[in-house]
């Protein structure tokens, strides 16, 4: 009885893991179809990808750098979908930290690093964190919807964007020369982002997004804050019953989902090549897209901060693999696209097939445990906390001091 | 439990769709004969025993290579150089749609790093890149435009259009078929190129014709063709005769001018493909600066110039539309004009 | 300024107002149904992005508007069954399947037009059809009734709409499935037949959508819409999820943009400025919903996948 059921948990949480792998492999088999219509190999082609993503030092690099601001950005999306909001305005919110942390380069003297350094980034937090108290405090008091704010948001900051980099922060040498290119001269060094292991290229934003991760893990599972965003998540009126500021913690969630998008942008500034931000008039131009594509690295690692790690470095593979076939197969980028669009779909499509074998699996462990117990045996201990299901709230460390908040 | 059936039978059809579409171009690459790929191809036919040793030349462009304007422009010209060179087909490498600076930098590095004897980065927008990159490879050149400066580089060629050249003369013919007097610009963003054209089409109008009213519209965007089109269909209403316009959204315009039937002057490559009403288009010739380019390399230059097309290098070319049929005096005041820019007697004013 | 008000120029706005509100009605108001049925389908813009590019081709291909038309019926139609699939039958996290529509959408519509086509080249464009009667009224006439038959089709959708919503069986249905699905399962309907019938009706609306602009741009581009499918999304919570303010959103939101355009033209707004007037429309928006949503109080069920017996 014990051995039947802890294989089935086994398998169950074995299958559980593998879903969206195999998703992955069979939106990437869809495009070994689109590749061959094409008059490409496939095989040739997906050796390019793998070669371009991971297959040296140089690729990797890209990768990581790739990576970066869809970390960022999924970590953000954890924290806020942790209190149920969707946070879709990660493109708008990585403008506005790309530039704050701009001016604020510009603005300051040409101070040292150390001073320098936390001061773009913080001012880059500061901005995305603007961009995503709005939409919070908009759902939050006046019950807007967050999809819906936060797309027009986008639109406000791209235009924004473009009047600061065609006007007040041009490079003052663009209007002498009269060819008025939109971007900034090339901002001071105190705040480039530090290069590592004598790599031209690899700078500390990688780590920063890790330990931002780290970061967010413990602020959601260990801190009275993430224990009330948890809460909020799960049920407001039972939030609200628990005296947690509900429309508060809302709002705190999409400040902090906007500040990380807004850390990204400046470490898109900071750790950029050209060391300045730019626009071809779009937000894609600036953003690569990563507002959204950190929506689809955060589902892919189960909407947790941790999970969201691997996550990210396997998109951004994907999308620098991407770039890499196109140059080496001369396929259009187009295809890239649309197959990140399948890989979406069914990730997002058999996510719910593998939250269905996970709660087999746990209600497989429970009657294990069950029968364990009966036997006097503990064999059956919980697994850490990972993937799709959040676990259990944990009581608060510091208990919140209870707050009455006004009902609408 | 129905629903599920159906959802295979969408399922199945979907993927069907797919197949079909993507097979169909089979058979249209090989019919349609604006295909891209011929013009190198023809040329490297000829001579395939130098392909070893023949340049190997790499774009990187932020539009498609098909948009009828900028992105385009530079890929007809690398076309041309090949053919003229015998360089095959292998040896040039495209990557458009590079509209992201930060994968424009990599696809840059990258070219540079496989041995790529010139690197063509065709957006003002990459120069803050290229200016990190060029001095990781020394022995690479690269070419970056549009743009005014090599940025103290000597592995960097930088080339620009005095696209005010040619904004001006069309300028002028506009002003000379307008018969309401009304003129309408459409741009994109006030930036760059764009904004050079407009201001020289502008000068250019209102030197010819000091009674028309020139109005320009920038729709802030390079991409909305929803936009430009209603930007055209503001000209028009606003009694314009006469459009222009500049960037890769402005097919959304021109197809307002065909339908109204308000001329169009085009720029950056050959629109007359949009219609009859299409007068003329200043085109771009960036073959006349590549082969100084590619003289320079194999001298051992790999860097270090401006280059500049202009109507006096041939690098810019006012090329008129045979199906439109403009009136012999106002060809020859275009003839004129072009004359006048070349040897100084007439400025645009840029 | 005193350019501005005379007759053509405001009337020329108007239409122009119009013109640019047809696409963002169709697919919001089939983005309504959806969304009334408690399915948010994000991945509208995807939709009618392949939804322009095959009406387009239809017709460069056969010079007839009307099977660009069906050709953009059968391709929304398509696209509304997967999407059905993916959130009602898969129960899909609604917010973020839809991204993934939207970006095969994206890639596979610009894959295509590269492939099948390349360069842009223009195709007709849906017939002119001046009202008899109604399009001689000064002022009125030219604004309203001086336009491309799609565009009275469009609105003609929006009587039907509401008398389909709230008065037959099946927009009952609709309220029922969007407000309690508990219950309206229990009384006998099946929740996933009803939202599989909405979220394809609003599939096939955004496809038509897609293939109305193409053909009344008569060009095709990549990313032709330009976001249009997200704003359209917004109209529909700016409309209350009802197709008269849905209609009344859409014509806010093309105569805000329309207003602008022309201010620019007429350099009453200066080009450093311009800017700040393109962001006009998304933030007239953003109030228009601080106050609806005071007033309206969105379907029940919306964004909640529903299983029996969960």
């Amino acid at each position: 009885m014990t051995t039947a059921n802890s294989s089935l948990r086994s398998r169950s949480r074995y299958v559980a893991y593998l879903v969206p792998v195999a998703a992955v492999v069979v939106a990437l088999l869809i495009g070994a179809i689109m590749l061959l219509l094409l008059d490409a190999s496939p095989i040739e082609g997906f050796r390019e990808m793998i070669k371009g993503a991971f297959g040296s030092a140089d690729a990797l690099t890209s990768t990581a750098l790739k990576a970066t601001p869809l970390l960022f950005v999924g970590v953000g999306i954890t924290i806020a979908f942790r209190a149920n909001v969707i946070n879709i305005g990660g493109e708008g919110q990585m403008v506005a930290g790309g530039l704050l942390g701009t001016t604020v380069a510009l603005v300051l003297p040409d101070w040292p690093a150390v001073i320098m350094l936390p001061a773009v980034l913080i001012a880059g937090m500061v901005g995305g964190a603007i961009w995503g108290a709005i939409p919070g405090a908009l759902k939050a008091y006046y019950g807007v919807n967050e999809i819906l704010s936060t797309i027009m948001l986008n639109v406000v900051a791209v235009q924004l964007m473009n009047y600061l980099l065609r006007g007040p922060l041009i490079d003052p040498g663009e209007i002498e020369r009269g060819t008025r290119i939109p971007q900034t001269e090339r901002l001071q060094e105190g705040a480039d982002l530090p290069l590592l292991f004598g790599s031209g290229r690899l700078h500390i934003g990688p780590f920063i997004a890790v330990a931002v991760a780290v970061a967010a893990y413990i602020l959601l599972w260990r801190t009275p804050i993430g224990y009330r965003v948890r809460a909020v998540g799960q049920s407001t009126d039972a939030a609200q019953y628990a005296g947690i500021p509900v429309k508060r913690t809302i709002v705190l969630a999409m400040t902090l989902a906007g500040a990380m998008g807004g850390l990204a942008g400046a470490v898109l500034v900071f750790g950029s090549e050209s060391h300045r931000m730019v626009t071809d008039g779009s937000t894609a131009g600036f953003t690569g897209s990563a507002g959204f594509n950190g929506i689809v690295a955060a589902l892919f690692g189960g909407l947790h901060p941790l999970w969201t790690i691997p996550a990210s470095f396997l998109f951004g593979g994907l999308l620098v693999g991407g770039n890499a076939l196109q140059r080496a197969v001369q396929v259009p980028t187009p295809l890239v696209l649309a197959l990140n669009g399948i890989v979406v779909v069914f990730v997002v499509a058999t996510d719910r097939y593998r939250r269905l074998l996970r709660e087999r699996a746990s209600q497989a462990e429970t009657a294990a445990q069950l029968a364990s117990q009966a036997e006097s045996n503990d064999d059956g201990a919980g697994e850490a906390a990972g993937g799709g299901v959040p676990p259990p709230i944990p009581p608060p460390p510091g208990s919140p001091p209870p707050k009455d908040e006004a009902t609408p | 439990m129905r629903s599920k059936k159906w959802s295979w039978v969408a399922l199945v059809f979907a993927v069907a769709l797919i197949a079909a579409a993507c097979g169909d171009d089979d058979s249209s690459t090989t019919t349609s004969p604006d295909a891209p790929a011929t013009t190198a191809a023809s040329g490297g036919t000829e001579t395939t025993a130098a392909a070893a040793e023949a340049l190997r030349i790499a774009v990187v462009s932020p539009s498609s290579e098909t948009d009828l304007a900028f992105t385009q422009s530079i890929v007809d010209a690398v076309n041309v150089i090949a053919a003229e060179r015998g360089i095959p087909e292998e040896n040039i490498d495209v990557t458009e749609n590079m509209f992201n600076i930060d994968d424009a930098a990599a696809a840059l590095r990258d070219y540079a790093s496989q041995g790529f004897d010139l690197v063509i980065a065709h957006g003002s927008q990459y120069g803050g890149s290229l200016e990190e990159i060029a001095p990781d490879f020394p022995d690479v050149s690269f070419a970056w435009g549009t743009a005014a400066d090599t940025k103290g580089l000597d592995n960097v060629f930088a080339y620009e259009a005095a696209s005010d050249e040619g904004g001006y003369v069309l300028g002028v013919m506009a002003a000379a078929l307008t018969e309401s007097n009304i003129i309408g610009v459409v741009g994109p963003i006030e930036v760059g190129d764009a904004k050079l054209y407009v201001d020289g089409f502008v000068a250019g109008a209102e030197a010819n014709n000091s009674g028309a009213t020139v109005r320009v519209v920038y729709t802030d965007s390079f991409s909305d063709v929803a936009l430009a089109s209603e930007a055209a269909q503001a000209h028009v209403a606003a009694g314009a005769d006469a459009m222009s316009g500049t960037a890769q959204m402005v097919v959304g315009a021109v197809s307002v001018a065909n339908d109204e039937g308000v001329l169009w002057f085009g720029t950056q490559a050959n629109q007359s493909s949009l219609g009859d009403i299409v007068v003329a288009s200043q085109v771009y010739k960036w073959e006349v600066i590549l082969r100084d380019i590619l003289d320079n390399i194999d001298n051992g230059v790999l860097g270090g110039e401006i280059y500049v097309v202009d109507l006096e290098n041939g690098g810019e070319v006012i090329e008129f539309n045979d199906a439109y049929d403009l009136p012999a005096d106002v060809r020859q005041l275009a003839e004129d004009t072009i004359a006048g820019i070349i040897d100084g007697s007439i400025s645009t004013g840029g | 300024m005193s350019d501005f008000f005379t007759e053509a120029i405001l009337i020329a706005t108007f239409a122009s107002g119009v013109r640019l509100a047809v696409p963002l009605l169709l697919a919001s108001l089939g983005e309504t149904f959806g969304q009334r049925s408690g399915v948010l389908n994000l991945g509208v813009d995807g939709i009618m992005l392949l939804g322009a590019f095959g009406g387009y081709y239809t017709v460069l291909k056969t010079g007839n508007v009307w099977y660009g038309l069906i050709a953009g019926i059968g391709i929304g139609v398509l696209f509304g069954l997967l999407s059905a699939l993916i959130s009602v039958t898969l129960l899909a996290e609604q917010g973020i399947s839809g991204i993934g529509v939207y970006l095969f959408g994206l890639g596979m519509s610009d894959l295509l037009f590269l492939k099948l086509v390349g360069t842009p080249t223009p195709i007709s464009k849906f017939p002119k059809l001046d009202i008899p009667g109604l399009s001689d009224i000064p002022w009125l006439g030219g604004m309203f009734f001086q336009h491309s038959v799609i565009v009275y089709l469009a609105f003609a959708l929006v009587p039907l709409s509401t008398f389909v919503i709230n008065r037959t069986t099946f927009g009952m249905r609709i309220r029922s499935v969007g407000e309690n699905p508990e219950a309206a399962d229990s009384l006998g309907v099946s929740v996933a037949g009803v939202r599989w019938a909405t979220v394809t009706i609003g599939g096939t609306l955004a496809g038509v959508a897609g293939a109305t602009l193409a053909i009344d741009l008569g060009i095709f581009q990549q990313n032709l819409t330009n976001a249009q499918g997200f704003i359209a999304i917004a109209l529909v919570y700016f409309g209350a999820w009802r197709p008269i303010g849905v209609m009344l959103g859409s014509l806010l939101y093309g105569f805000v943009n329309a207003l602008v355009l022309q201010l620019k033209t007429l350099e009453v707004i200066p080009p450093d400025l311009s800017n700040f007037a393109a962001m006009a429309p998304a933030i007239i928006t953003i109030l228009a919903l601080v106050i609806v949503a005071r007033r309206f109080r969105q379907p029940t069920a919306l964004t909640k996948p529903f299983t029996r017996g969960t």
